[in-house]
Order: structure tokens, then C-alpha cells, then sequence
């Protein structure tokens, strides 16, 4: 049912794309080599790498931009892995503006909340965990997104069919568990299994500089357990999605220079109930010594109530970080942090470095090191797959 | 009744120019300037900026840009970046305030994520340029106090010079001496001075065209920074008034939508 009345309104909305005026087209082509600096922990698993991708997006409005449609495919070509080597539709979607509502319908991106360290609160979209595993990058979402606008705040509906499962490394990827995760044969919780329909819902505020959202969503939890099996004689992690209640907050006060940042969850029907937070600050230097350069100082701490039962690396972990934004002609850019374990030291170092060349081209520098890994620590697999990777974006 | 009070007032006030002190001269330029500028409604323009090194080297953004006049507040507004195509969609939006800091949000199109950011970096680079968001952003006139200085010949016309001094500790100006032309009161050229007060950048408006009948504005803006060399001129493209936007077309929603 649910499906039909989305290829109803997705069809209202494809036909009066005909009517409407040009589209057009842009997007990015990449290419991207990963140097790892250690020999891997087993020795099934890639060296170095490279791999090309490439993401574009059609867009075309009417009627005054209050309707509007997107198309944004995204493909990526591995040397090595075949496992992250997939095509995935980011968007493809029709919005309609009213003065009080907006309605989208098809595939689409959303992100809720506000630390940077790690993202709690967002949910709605499943990780598209080969393109990076700092969990930013978001597979397409099918969605049917009301949102109100009021006085008393913007309230988003979501109904979301169709279930993304996560995607892994493949046996000879880096970033993976001692054995590989068996994607294809993912288990659930709900016995509709994928089918099932999940449901969130969104209210957010601004209070003159405080920004608060408070969240819950109900349905198939993203983020998957695993039972361990065998495949023709190999051990295999076998990824089961439970049906969980997830209630959120986020929270950012605006004082100043400071940003203070808030995320909380409490999730239930994945084990028993915990409660997750992040939060901290960010402080800005402004042009420090007379130069322009902005400097930002950011401190998080991570915390899950599991404690050492925890499904993530972050259970009592402090992330400092600083970024500086040159504001130059080129918009350059670094971000380097590091997440301390509290309890067992073990630290993952990242930088993330970016600058324009020219008008059309990006260069960006990402490098992560897994250092004093605790061989109890979540992060125990990955810790010889420290890396540089160097991507050259060319955008039309 | 009351009106007629108010005119003979302003009649007086007009009368007796002469007599206001340098401090009430330069504010009441100002204030005049603001009133000529007044009841616009709304625009839309495009801009292109093109910045220049001193080697020569050329860089361009595209920006298209909404305002909203916002009554007894300052202005919305929300500029929404085309080039360069990396960050093509990226949007700002921001609510400027006549008293206390400006709201400020920006949205990154490749996460999705809409960042409300601060607004104390009056005085950094917009986009690289030679303009700094304190340049760029709404011109209240409770955003500086006022001297008047003297009388000037700027091209054909003839001008106050004012010097006006940023009330926020946070500027990057220790002040800023405008030329304003007497008959529309219209800017013509602003000197900055840094926090040293050295001379830093020389701003210059040409080819105003005037809207509505009332509403001028400059198709070219060019600035000069004499401490590097470095020059940025922003030319004003497609300027449209009335075209019926409204708070929906600043708020976080429309941010994410901005194309």
C-alpha cells in the first residue's frame, strides 16, 4: 500500500517534471590511491589501492521553485575489492514547497545532528561503511518526507520502505573484523525481515542561539549485530538487524566563539536498553596572529552505557581536535583530531586536508593511524591497517 | 496633526543643519541614507566576484543572493554559492540584528548538514575575497557611530564625507571615512582603516541604476587592498525587487533547498 501511494506521488511528480523547464547537470569525477603503511593482519587482505569514482546531479525546478526534482547516482570502481566497488542512488526525488509544509517523495539524504566526532543521532540513512569508515557517507534512503513548518517548530514525518543493508569490506578489504561479514546473508529481527516499514519522526527548534531537535525512530536498526557462522568451511560474521526504538536528542548552543554540542540516544531492542551521548565544544580563534586563519579547538567526549558490552569503539573515549580554515583563494582546509579509549589508551589519529587547484579541480588528503590498539579494543582489527590516501576530484 | 508637527520640525532641523554638532551631522547622513533605502521589500541579484593577486593571478565565484527587509530588525538574507563547482550549493543564511550578534547558518549540500555557525568572524575573508562578512553583510546604521568631516568633489557630483566607526569590539576597522553623494545618498567610496590604523582597502561603487523608481544600486563594486596588492571587483547582475519572498524563503528548510 505504502509502496503504491509513493509510486503515485513519484509519478504526479515525474509528470510534471515535463512540464518543466531545463535541467541541470553536475557532479564530480575522482580518483583516489590509499597507501597502507602496514602489512596486513591477515594476509588474504589488499595492499595498496586505488580506485576511481564518480557522482553526478540532475536537478530541475518549476513552478517558481516550489516543486523541484533530483537525480543524484553515484558509482565507485575498486582496484581491489570488489565489495566496494557499487552503484548506489543517493536521491531521486520530487519536493514540493507550501507556504506551511513540504512533501518529498523517492530516495533521499538526511542528517540530523551536530558533533563531529561521531554522528549518534543520525538514522535515517544506512553507512555506506567501504566508501569511508568514518561513517559519513550515507546510502540512498527510499522516504516519504512530510515536513510542518510552524512557530513552534519544524516538525519532519518520515515513512521509509525498503531497508539498505550496510555495506562491508570483502574478505581481501582492509577495515574489516578477523573474519568477513557474509552481506548477502543478512538476518532480522522483524519477521517481515526487509520489508518491514520504518517510521520517524523529528521536531526541531531554534531559541534565539540555542538549536535543539529532539528525535525518535521505530523500525530496523542500521546498525547490525553479528552471529558468527561458517561459509563452505570460513568463519563469517552474519549481520542480523533487530527492530529498535530509538529515542534522540541534539542539542548546540551558539555562545560567541564557543559551540557547545549535545547528541543523546536511548535505544531499545538491541540488547537491553542503553543510552549513548557525545558532546563537548568547539572554540575559534579568528584570524589568528593577524593572518586570516581561522583556528577551530574542538573537544568531545564519547560515551556509551554498555561500557565494555558495546557494539562501537566509542564507549568512554575523548576526541580532541583542531581545525583550521586558511580562507584563501584556494579554500583551504585541515582537520586533524585524535579519539583517546579513556580506559585503555588506544588512540586513532585522522587528518583530513583539502584545497582547490585551479577553478574545476579538488585535492583532498586523508590519512588515519591506529596506534597503542588494545587487543581487547573494538578497534583490534584494524590495527595494522593504518593509511594515506590522496584523492584528485575534478567537478563540471 | 502630529505630521504637520513632525515637518515643521524636520523643517527646523533641516533649517539649522549648520548647527549640529560633526557627531549629529555624520548620524543624520546616515540616517538618511538608510530612510532613501527603505521599503524595498525584497531582492534577488546574481554576483560574480572576481579576485585578483597581485601577481595577476584570477579567481571567480558565482553567488546568487535574496534579501528580505526585515521591519525594525536588520535584514535576511541568503547568498547560495555556483562556482566554484565544488562548492556549488553550498548556502549561507543569515539574520542580522540592529543590536547584540547575527544568526548565522550554512548549508554543506554533500552531507546534507545545515550548521548554525558564529557569527563573531566580522571581520575574515567571505569566500577569499577581499570583502569581509562585515562588509558584505547589512549595513545598519546602528552598526557604527558617525562623524561628518566635510565637503568633496567625487566625480561629477558632490559629496559628504563621513567617518563612521564600528560599535562592535570585533571589526576589523578602527573606522571607515565615505564619500556619500548629496543628492541620492548613495555611497561612492568607503577608505578602511585596520586596527592599527593604517589604511587598508579602498572601496569603490560605479554604474548605479536605480529601481522601483527609488532604490539605488551599484552594478560594480570594486575593492583594493593596498596591503597585499589584492583586489576583488563584484559585478551585480539580474536585480529583481517585489518578488514576493517571505520568512519561508530564509529559514532552515529553504536553506537545504537553495539552488
Amino acid at each position: 500500500m505504502v509502496y503504491r501511494t509513493l509510486l503515485l506521488l513519484f509519478l504526479v511528480g515525474m509528470s510534471s517534471l515535463l512540464h518543466a523547464a531545463e535541467g541541470e547537470w553536475s557532479g564530480y569525477l575522482a580518483l583516489e590511491w590509499r597507501d597502507f603503511l602496514n602489512s596486513p593482519l591477515d594476509s588474504e587482505q589488499q595492499g595498496d589501492t586505488s580506485s576511481f569514482s564518480a557522482q553526478t546531479e540532475y536537478y530541475r525546478d518549476w513552478n517558481n521553485g516550489k516543486q523541484s526534482f533530483r537525480f543524484t547516482p553515484f558509482v565507485r570502481i575498486d582496484g581491489r575489492d570488489s565489495q566496494r566497488s557499487h552503484f548506489d542512488i543517493r536521491e531521486l526525488n520530487w519536493t514540493t514547497v507550501h507556504e506551511d509544509w513540504e512533501l518529498t517523495v523517492g530516495v533521499g539524504k538526511v542528517f540530523w545532528g551536530v558533533t563531529e566526532s561521531q554522528h549518534l543521532v543520525d538514522i535515517i540513512n544506512q553507512t555506506d561503511l567501504v566508501e569511508s569508515i568514518d561513517g559519513e557517507e550515507k546510502l540512498g534512503q527510499a522516504m516519504f518526507k512530510l515536513s510542518l513548518i510552524k512557530d513552534w517548530g519544524d516538525v519532519d514525518v518520515f515513512i521509509l520502505p525498503g531497508f539498505r543493508e550496510r555495506t562491508y569490506p570483502s574478505r581481501v578489504g582492509r577495515f574489516r573484523f578477523p573474519a568477513s561479514v557474509a552481506v548477502n546473508q543478512a538476518e532480522y529481527g522483524s519477521s517481515r525481515g526487509k520489508d518491514n516499514i520504518d517510521a520517524a519522526i523529528r521536531w526541531s527548534q531554534s531559541f534565539g542561539d540555542w538549536d535543539v531537535g529532539v528525535s525518535h525512530f521505530s523500525g530496523t536498526s542500521r546498525e547490525p549485530r553479528f552471529r558468527v557462522s561458517l561459509d563452505k568451511g570460513r568463519k563469517v560474521l552474519i549481520p542480523i538487524y533487530d527492530t529498535i526504538d530509538q529515542t534522540a536528542l541534539d542539542l548546540q548552543a551558539t555562545k560567541d566563539d564557543w559551540l557547545w554540542k549535545l547528541e543523546l540516544i536511548s535505544r531499545s531492542g538491541f540488547g537491553d536498553r542503553y543510552t549513548a551521548a557525545t558532546g563537548g565544544f568547539e572554540y575559534t580563534l579568528y584570524g589568528i596572529a593577524e593572518s586570516g586563519i581561522d583556528l577551530g579547538l574542538i573537544a568531545e567526549y564519547l560515551y556509551d552505557s554498555r561500557d565494555k558490552l558495546a557494539t562501537t569503539a566509542f564507549e568512554d573515549d575523548v576526541f580532541l581536535g583542531a581545525r583550521l580554515a586558511f580562507n584563501d583563494v584556494a579554500s583551504s582546509e585541515l582537520l586533524a583530531g585524535v579519539i583517546v579509549d579513556v580506559d585503555d589508551s588506544s588512540r586513532v589519529v585522522s587528518v583530513e586536508a583539502s584545497r582547490r587547484l585551479g577553478d574545476d579541480w579538488k585535492i583532498n588528503l586523508e590519512a588515519r593511524f591506529f596506534s597503542n590498539i588494545d587487543k581487547q579494543n573494538f578497534l583490534s582489527s584494524f590495527r595494522q591497517d593504518d593509511f594515506v590516501q590522496l584523492e584528485l576530484a575534478w567537478y563540471f | 496633526m502630529k505630521r504637520v508637527n513632525l515637518l515643521l520640525l524636520s523643517m527646523v532641523f533641516s533649517a539649522t543643519a549648520f548647527a549640529l554638532s560633526p557627531d549629529e551631522r555624520g548620524l543624520e547622513i546616515a540616517q538618511e541614507a538608510d530612510k532613501r533605502d527603505t521599503g524595498f521589500g525584497d531582492s534577488t541579484a546574481d554576483l560574480i566576484m572576481l579576485l585578483k593577486n597581485r601577481h595577476g593571478e584570477e579567481s571567480t565565484r558565482y553567488i546568487r543572493l535574496r534579501t528580505l527587509e526585515v521591519k525594525d530588525d536588520g535584514d535576511k538574507s541568503m547568498s547560495i554559492f555556483d562556482r566554484p563547482r565544488d562548492v556549488k550549493g553550498t548556502a549561507f543564511l543569515s539574520f542580522t540584528h540592529k543590536s547584540g550578534s547575527d544568526d548565522q547558518w550554512l548549508y554543506l549540500p554533500a552531507l546534507k548538514r545545515v550548521k548554525r555557525i558564529s557569527s563573531r568572524n566580522k571581520s575574515g575573508s567571505f569566500m577569499g575575497s577581499e570583502f569581509a562578512y562585515e562588509d558584505i553583510s547589512s549595513q545598519e546604521v546602528e552598526k557604527y557611530t558617525y562623524k561628518y568631516i566635510k565637503d568633496d568633489v567625487c566625480g561629477d557630483s558632490k559629496c559628504f564625507v563621513i567617518e563612521r566607526y564600528p560599535v562592535d569590539e570585533l571589526s576589523g576597522y578602527t573606522r571607515q571615512v565615505a564619500w556619500i553623494d548629496k543628492k541620492e545618498y548613495r555611497p561612492y567610496k568607503i577608505v578602511y582603516y585596520d586596527r592599527k590604523n593604517a589604511l587598508l582597502k579602498t572601496l569603490t561603487y560605479k554604474d548605479y541604476q536605480q529601481y522601483l523608481g527609488q532604490f539605488w544600486r551599484a552594478d560594480k563594486m570594486f575593492m583594493e587592498n593596498h596591503q597585499t596588492g589584492k583586489t576583488t571587483l563584484l559585478s551585480w547582475k539580474n536585480y529583481k525587487f517585489g518578488n514576493g519572498l517571505t520568512k519561508r524563503d530564509f529559514d532552515r528548510n529553504s536553506l537545504k533547498r537553495a539552488r
